[in-house]
């Protein structure tokens, strides 16, 4: 027996003043099912909660209507009051009369139809709702971290120092990432080196972390707080549990001229190598695509020969391993653009063009050049460089549209870099705006304008084009509104900051959204911006969208404290609106299963009664710790078997009657 | 918006539109006094259309009242079967709102919407139902004023078309 109470809400005079709440009441009263209906000032107060409660129990209401405020302001309230009052839940349904009529209709007796017709179709609704129960679900208290940059160090430390197992998954040998490859960080000048390679330590020797270096994800299965990860382990030809990090075959490798990518190409590695001297771990991989045993069958074996600790073993294989994960933390970081778009302005053709990254390594002591700026194409001290600001930002028309944040900032610091180390050199800027939001960027950006005085030209870069031993930067002063020229021995292009370029892929993998741009989304652009849409997944850093290093910790430190918080309960509650199947009716054409985003069904085998006999059927099944409740494979189901509880068909069809009568 | 402008917008709505039926001759009951209204079923995903309705509320936006809202948890979430029952039980219009494509909450719910968009349309001009009478829009949270205008720009839409007299149940 339905017995359904009704409860409008006059929201002060929010409601009450365009709906006539006491007729709402009135013609709720003959609704079917109603057995009580009445009004009160401020529902969500505690005297209306307590209203509701205490009609629950004098009217013996199995489900309740509250005509109030939209559902997303309060519908958890009114949710937890009836449950306090032993209705379950999901048993109460919200009447939006405020957000959607009070508020939009000013005629009284229009607002007054609207609002009886919107209750009439949630009490038609919460008459076919069913008591739900949200499930349970184990959580796996270990969290896996992709990416070993900055970001991924800070949100390792941050679990770890939570008391909970964190394993970080790098690709590249070292962890460190970009940052690494920094000279200063602005504002400050800060050594980057200097305040990141004691994370990196802390890292490396920190009992709770795991550091999966030289390492790719292969794939991922599972859901938020049991996920299943393989892990490509990939061959380094020398066993970490030997190797000291001596150096010595590195030292005594005979291929000595390949190009250093953690130098941004311009500094040359062995091909026994680490990535620079602080690598985390310091145990040298082997470049399979240019070793010599490799190369040529067997032969060279010198790093085998000079090793003290026999470390080098030349069969390792890749190794897939798979662990458990209850949290993913996504902190892939970023690369630069390639400017390929751009040939007017000669990167990649002129050796003299570089972008942010190489002026990085090029002004760094730990760099090819030990700290000595000098141009790529002949070694040569400049005396006028040229900074170029959003290169490849802010450019919808080819391509990017975004503005990557961190440049304004950083060339102004590769300015005062460049001023200091060469003062009678000359420093450029050709830029469209200055963005120096930040705490003391402003002040930074003056210090580089007048006590270093930079050269601030307004306007875009037309061409760079050789002349005699120099280059030559055509554009327009904007704000002179005349062409200038100026000449230059070097030029740096702030290039854009974007995901790597196997971002989407990855996502696809973890099953993750991303933008047009292939940055990471995150579930809310305010309020839920380190989580992802899928459950237990997180994002920090600049996988998300380009951001500078106290922005990217602070994520960072936010995605951790976001999976210490999933590790602290018990279990994970799950929704309770999800999809169910019923079995009876599945025929197992799974037209549900590539329409769900979250591959959150699966076949399964039924026995089933036919007659006599017991047959085997394979029907759908969904797993509720993936599901979200979209409803998508309820839509395709021939058959209505598939049914997403609290937005069943009947429910759906049942409001669409109401509001149309 | 100015509040003589919304009001005025709302005075030209109340103006009799001119009354035309999808070509069955012969006016339904109501059509006829003059006192006829469209009777319009938006169906809204959760998390953006039914937000920027929302948002509409919160900065006091004003549209027809004709519309009723059925919110669901994503614009893939709507079956064409709906659609079909709102013109039966007498709907003279239906609108469908979803996250702006590639903003799903869900990811890729309304790639689905957006195709089911155009067959709904043209399986409805098949059974002799007016197509203008369904549309479909991206509306998302923070899109207040578009939901504002949409819903002002259908209920005249509807209103030109006149009653649903072709599909509506016979009681």
């Amino acid at each position: 027996m339905k017995r359904i109470g009704v409860f409008v809400c006059h929201c002060g005079t929010n409601i009450a003043a365009t709906v006539d709440v006491e007729k709402v009441a009135e013609s709720a009263r003959h609704l079917p099912h109603v057995v009580f209906a009445t009004t009160y000032k401020f529902m969500c107060a505690d005297p209306g909660q307590k209203l509701i409660a205490d009609a629950i129990r004098e009217h013996a209401l199995n489900r309740v209507v509250v005509a109030a405020c939209s559902p997303h302001m309060h519908e958890r309230t009114f949710r937890k009051a009836v449950e306090r009052a032993g209705v379950n839940p999901y048993l109460m349904e919200v009447a939006n009369v405020r957000e959607q009529c009070s508020w939009v209709h000013r005629d009284k007796p229009v607002g007054t139809e609207k609002a009886a017709a919107l209750v009439a179709a949630a009490v038609a609704k919460v008459a076919r709702n069913v008591p739900l129960e949200s499930g349970k679900l184990p959580v796996e208290r270990r969290a896996l971290v992709v990416g070993g940059g900055i970001a991924g160090i800070q949100a390792a430390l941050d679990i770890a120092e939570s008391g909970y197992h964190v394993t970080i998954v790098e690709r590249e040998q070292s962890v460190g990432g970009r940052m690494a490859q920094l000279d200063k960080t602005f504002p400050t000048l800060d050594c980057s080196s200097c305040i990141l390679t004691p994370k990196m330590v802390d890292v490396g020797h920190h009992p709770m972390i795991e550091i999966c270096s030289y390492s790719e994800i292969e794939s991922v299965e599972g859901y938020v707080g049991n996920f299943e990860v393989t892990i490509r382990r990939k061959a380094t030809s020398v066993d970490p549990d030997v190797c000291t990090g001596c150096g010595e075959c590195w030292n005594r490798c005979p291929v000595k001229k390949l190009p250093s990518s953690f130098n941004m190409d311009l500094g040359h590695r062995p091909a026994i190598y680490v990535d620079f001297p602080q690598a985390i771990p310091n145990v040298p991989v082997i470049d399979r695509a240019n070793c010599t045993y490799y190369l040529r069958d067997g032969k060279c074996r010198v790093c085998e020969k000079v090793c003290p600790t026999k470390a080098i073993d030349f069969t390792l294989e890749d190794r897939l391993v798979k662990e458990r994960f209850g949290a993913i933390v996504m902190a892939t970081g970023f690369q630069t653009a390639s400017l390929q778009q751009y040939p007017e302005w000669g990167l990649g053709t002129y050796p003299d063009v570089v972008t942010g990254l190489h002026f990085e390594r090029l002004v760094s002591s730990t760099g090819p050049t030990e700290g000595k700026i000098k141009r790529p194409s002949d070694g040569k001290e400049p005396k006028s460089v040229v900074f170029v600001l959003c290169a490849g930002s802010r450019d919808e028309a080819r391509g990017r549209s975004y503005c990557s944040k961190a440049c304004c900032m950083y060339s102004a610091k590769q300015a005062i870099l460049l001023r200091e180390k060469i003062p009678q050199a000359q420093a450029h800027v050709f830029y469209m705006d200055i963005r120096t939001a930040g705490k003391d960027y402003e002040e930074f950006y003056m210090r580089a304008k007048e006590e270093y005085g930079v050269n601030y030209i307004r306007g875009r870069v037309a061409k760079v084009y050789p002349e005699k031993d120099h280059l030559v930067v055509r554009g327009e002063d904007t704000l002179l509104g005349r062409p200038v020229a100026v000449e230059a021995d070097m030029v740096v292009l702030a290039a854009a900051i974007e995901p790597r370029a196997d971002a989407a892929a990855l996502a696809q993998k973890v099953g993750i959204s991303y933008n047009r741009d292939h940055f990471f989304s995150e579930a809310h652009p305010k309020l839920r911006p380190v989580e992802s849409n899928t459950g237990g997944v997180f994002l920090a850093g600049c996988c998300q969208g380009p951001k500078d290093i106290p922005e990217t910790v602070a994520q960072a430190s936010a995605a951790a404290a976001k999976v210490v918080q999933m590790f602290s309960k018990d279990a994970l509650v799950s929704e309770a609106q999800l999809a169910s199947v019923n079995e009876a009716w599945c025929i197992g054409c799974f037209l549900c299963q590539p329409v769900c985003p979250y591959k959150a069904i699966q076949p399964k085998e039924i026995e089933e009664r036919r007659g006599r006999d017991k047959i085997k059927r394979t029907v759908s099944s969904v797993n509720t710790g993936l599901c979200q409740g979209c409803g998508a494979c309820a839509v395709a189901c021939p058959s209505g078997a598939m049914r997403l509880n609290g937005f069943t068909d009947e429910q759906i069809l049942a409001e669409v009657d109401a509001v149309c009568l | 918006m100015p509040v003589n402008e919304s009001a005025a917008a709302e005075a030209e709505m109340m103006t009799e539109a001119e009354m035309t039926t999808d070509g069955a001759s012969g006016a339904g009951a109501d059509a006829g006094t003059g006192t006829w209204e469209p009777r319009i079923v938006a169906f809204c995903c959760n998390w953006c259309s039914y937000a920027g309705a929302d948002l509409a509320g919160t900065s006091r936006k004003q549209y027809p009242a004709n519309i009723r809202i059925v919110r669901v948890p994503c614009s893939g979430r709507i079956n064409p079967q709906y659609i079909l029952r709102a013109f039966q039980r007498g709907a003279d219009g239906v609108m469908v709102a979803g996250c702006h494509p590639g903003d799903c909450h869900y990811t890729t719910g309304n790639y689905y919407t957006r195709r089911r968009f155009s067959v709904v349309q043209r399986f409805l001009e098949y059974v002799g139902l007016h197509p203008d009478r369904f549309s479909g829009h991206w509306i998302s949270g923070s899109e207040g004023e578009k939901f504002v205008q949409t819903a002002r720009e259908f209920t005249e839409k509807v209103r030109s078309l006149g009653p649903n007299e072709k599909m509506r149940d016979v009681l």
